[in-house]
C-alpha cells in the first residue's frame, strides 16, 4: 500500500492546531483497549472477588 | 515472507477487498450461518417443548437441546459473524491489507475445532449444563476445552483486527480518525478482549476441575467471573450491531452521523461501562454487597444505557436528515413513510433498532435495578429480555447486513427477492412478540429453563393463573413464526451463496496493488456546513425527536409500573 503514488496523504493536510486531548484518546485504540479492560477488571472482577474472599467461612 | 497485496474494487459499491480478508470474511460468515442453522432447529424443539399443550421433548432431551441452542446461538453464530464484521470494518473500510492472514486462518480453524468439540460434548448427552454451566454441575471436559479453544481463536482474531488498524495507520490508507463504523468495531473488539480474558480466568480452572486436577471451584466465584464472560459476550454484540446500524444508514441513505463527536463519545461510554452490567445477573446472590451490585448496575450501567439512547437517537436522526435533504421534508414522518420498506437491508435494521430499544433496552434497565430484579429473577422474563436484545437487536441487524454483503462480497445475485422483502418482518415481528409474551409470562412468575411449568408430581406444586398458560402458548406460536423467518433467511442466504446467479464483471478481478488497483487514501472529509432549510420548528430531525419522546415516556411509565407491581407482590407493613 505504501507504493501508492501521487495521492494526497495526511502530510499534505497538516494543521497548526493542536489535536484536542479527547480526540487523541479516541484515536488511540490501544489506550482505549487498556481502559476498556482495566475498568471492568477493577470495578467488576477484582472488587467482586475481594468481596467473595472476605465472606467468613462457616464452621 | 511475501505479502499478499491483491485487492479488488466492487464496481457497484466501490468497496475495496483485500484478497485474504475477503476469504476470511466469507468463511467466518458461513461458519456463523451454519451455527445459526443448528441453533435454529434446536430453537424450534425448545419452543415446542415449553408450549404446555405440546411438550415435544422428554426432560433430558429438552435440557440437551436448550444447552446446545444457547451455545450455538449466543456464542458460535454471533462471534463467528462478529469476526467477519471486524475484518470487514478494518480491512475493507480502511482499504487496508489484513494483518497476518495465516494467523487469522489459524484462529478461524481453532474456533471451528472449539465449536465442533463443544457441540459433540453436548450432543453426547453428558453435558446438559445450560449455557451458564454453573458449578458444581459438571460437564464433560471436552465441553470446557471446546469453549476455551474457541475463545483463544476469537482472541487471536481480535488481535489480527488490531494489527490491521496498525497497518492501516502505518501505510496511510486513511487520513485522520478511523471511520465511525470501524470505531464501533474497535469498541466491540475491546469488549471482546475483556470478555475472553474473563472466560479464560474461569473456564481453564473449571476444565482442570472436570479432569480431576483441581478439587473444588467455589460456586459464587464461578458465577461472578463467568458472568464477566457470559454477559460481556452479549455486549460485544451491542457494539457490533450498533456499528451495523450506522453502516446500513450510510449504505442505504448515504446518511452521515448527526454528530460524529457525540456518536464516538457514546462508543467510549460503552468501552468504559458496558461490561459492568454483567453484575445484574448476580443481584439476587448473597455474598456480594449492595455497594458492588448497585455501583455496577444502577450507576455505571446507566452511562452505557445513555450511550445506547444516543445511538438510538442519532441513527434514525441521521436517516431523517438524509431523507429530508432528498426532499422528503413534509410533516414529522414523511421521511419514514417513504423509506425503502421493501429493502430488507433497511427494514431489518430499523426493526432491529426499535426492538432493541423499546423491548430489550427498557426491560434491561428494569432488570438491572436491584429491587425490581426480585420480581423477575430466574423467570422466563430474562430470556424474553435477551431475545429482544440479542435476537431482535443483533441477529436481525446481522441478517440485514447479509442482504448487502451477498452481492458485493459473495458476488451472487440474491435468490428469492420477494421472500427477502418479507423475511425481516416475519422474523422481527415474530421474535418481538416471542420476547414480549415471555416477559409477560415471566412477570406472572413462570420459571425459565424449566421443562414443566406445572411442576407435575412435585411435592409442593404451584398453580399458575390461566393467563400464564395463555402467555406460554402465545410465546410458542410467535416463536414458530420467528423460526419460519429464520428459515426464510437461511433459504435466501444459502441459496444465494451456493446457487445464486454469479455476478461477472471485469471489476471483480483481484489486481496487485502495484498495478494501480490499490485504494488511494481518501481525502479528508469536508465538515458539513449545515442542513439548509430542512426540518420543522428549528429541529432538523423533528420526527426522530417525537420518536425519542415516545420512547422516554414508555421507559418512565414501564419503570414506575414495575415499582408499583413490586409493592403489591412484596407488601411491607
Amino acid at each position: 500500500m505504501s507504493q501508492v503514488p501521487a495521492s494526497p496523504g495526511p502530510d499534505d493536510d497538516v494543521s497548526d492546531e493542536p489535536i484536542p486531548m479527547m480526540q487523541q484518546l479516541i484515536d488511540n485504540p490501544f489506550l482505549l483497549l487498556f481502559l476498556g479492560v482495566a475498568m471492568p477488571t477493577v470495578l467488576y472482577i477484582v472488587w467482586g472477588v475481594m468481596e467473595i474472599v472476605g465472606i467468613p467461612i462457616a464452621k | 515472507m511475501a505479502v499478499n497485496r491483491n485487492f479488488r474494487t466492487c464496481p457497484s459499491t466501490g468497496l475495496v477487498y483485500h484478497e485474504p480478508a475477503e476469504k476470511l470474511i466469507r468463511w467466518n460468515a458461513v461458519a456463523g450461518v451454519v451455527s445459526l442453522l443448528v441453533g435454529g432447529v434446536l430453537a424450534l424443539l425448545v419452543t415446542l417443548t415449553r408450549w404446555p399443550a405440546v411438550k415435544l421433548l422428554p426432560p433430558d432431551w429438552f435440557y440437551l437441546a436448550l444447552t446446545a441452542h444457547g451455545l450455538d446461538m449466543l456464542v458460535f453464530w454471533i462471534i463467528f459473524f462478529e469476526i467477519a464484521v471486524l475484518y470487514f470494518a478494518a480491512s475493507t473500510l480502511l482499504k487496508c491489507r489484513l494483518a497476518t492472514p495465516k494467523v487469522a486462518w489459524a484462529a478461524f480453524w481453532l474456533m471451528i475445532v472449539g465449536a465442533v468439540m463443544n457441540n459433540i460434548a453436548v450432543f453426547k448427552g453428558d453435558s446438559s449444563v445450560m449455557f451458564t454451566s454453573y458449578v458444581p454441575m459438571g460437564a464433560h471436559p471436552l465441553f470446557y476445552l471446546g469453549l476455551i479453544l474457541f475463545a483463544v481463536g476469537a482472541l487471536v482474531a481480535v488481535f489480527v483486527f488490531f494489527g490491521t488498524l496498525v497497518i492501516g495507520k502505518a501505510e496511510k490508507t486513511y487520513n485522520g480518525s478511523i471511520p465511525l463504523v470501524t470505531f464501533g468495531a474497535v469498541t466491540a473488539a475491546i469488549i471482546a478482549t475483556f470478555t475472553i480474558a474473563a472466560g479464560a480466568i474461569i473456564l481453564i480452572p473449571t476444565f482442570l476441575w472436570s479432569v480431576g486436577l483441581v478439587s473444588h471451584i467455589d460456586s459464587l466465584m464461578y458465577r461472578t467471573v463467568w458472568w464477566g464472560f457470559g454477559h460481556s459476550s452479549q455486549q460485544i454484540n451491542v457494539a457490533a450491531h450498533v456499528s451495523v446500524w450506522y453502516a446500513i444508514a450510510a449504505i442505504v441513505f448515504g446518511a452521515k452521523p448527526m454528530s460524529e463527536k457525540v456518536s464516538r463519545t457514546a462508543f467510549v461510554l460503552y468501552i468504559l461501562f458496558l461490561q459492568l452490567a454483567s453484575a445484574h445477573h448476580l443481584l439476587a446472590d448473597p455474598g456480594l454487597t449492595s455497594n458492588w451490585k448497585i455501583f455496577n448496575t444502577s450507576y455505571a450501567m446507566y452511562l452505557a444505557v445513555l450511550a445506547s439512547m444516543v445511538h438510538g437517537l442519532t441513527v434514525p436522526g441521521a436517516i431523517e436528515v438524509a431523507q429530508r435533504e432528498k426532499g422528503f421534508n413534509k410533516g414529522f414522518f414523511e421521511w419514514l413513510r417513504k423509506a425503502p420498506w421493501g429493502n430488507p437491508c433497511f427494514s431489518g435494521m430499523f426493526i432491529s433498532l426499535l426492538g432493541f430499544g423499546f423491548l430489550g433496552g427498557i426491560s434491561g434497565v428494569m432488570m438491572g435495578t436491584e429491587q425490581l430484579n426480585l420480581i423477575i429473577h430466574n423467570t422466563i422474563y430474562v430470556p424474553g429480555h435477551f431475545h429482544a436484545t440479542v435476537v431482535v437487536g443483533t441477529t436481525l441487524a446481522f441478517m440485514a447486513l447479509t442482504y448487502f454483503l451477498i452481492p458485493t462480497l459473495f458476488r451472487r445475485e440474491l435468490m428469492f427477492p420477494g421472500m427477502a422483502k418479507w423475511q425481516p418482518y416475519v422474523y422481527g415481528i415474530g421474535m418481538s412478540a416471542f420476547s414480549l409474551f415471555m416477559m409477560g409470562a415471566g412477570t406472572l412468575g413462570v420459571p425459565r429453563r424449566h421443562w414443566d411449568m406445572a411442576f407435575s408430581g412435585a411435592i409442593l406444586p404451584h398453580e399458575f393463573p390461566g393467563t400464564a398458560y395463555l402467555m406460554m402458548g402465545l410465546t410458542a406460536v410467535s416463536g414458530i413464526a420467528a423460526v419460519i423467518g429464520g428459515g426464510m433467511y437461511l433459504a435466501i442466504t444459502v441459496g444465494s451463496v451456493f446457487f445464486g446467479k454469479k455476478i461477472q464483471t471485469p471489476g471483480f478481478e483481484h489486481v496487485p496493488v502495484k498495478k494501480g488497483m490499490a485504494p488511494a487514501p481518501a481525502p479528508v472529509a469536508v465538515a458539513p456546513a449545515g442542513h439548509g432549510s430542512i426540518g420543522l420548528g428549528g429541529f432538523v430531525a423533528p420526527g426522530t425527536f417525537v420518536l425519542a419522546m415516545v420512547f422516554l415516556t414508555s421507559f418512565v411509565l414501564y419503570y414506575f409500573v414495575n415499582w408499583k407491581y413490586l409493592s403489591t407482590v412484596w407488601p411491607l407493613k
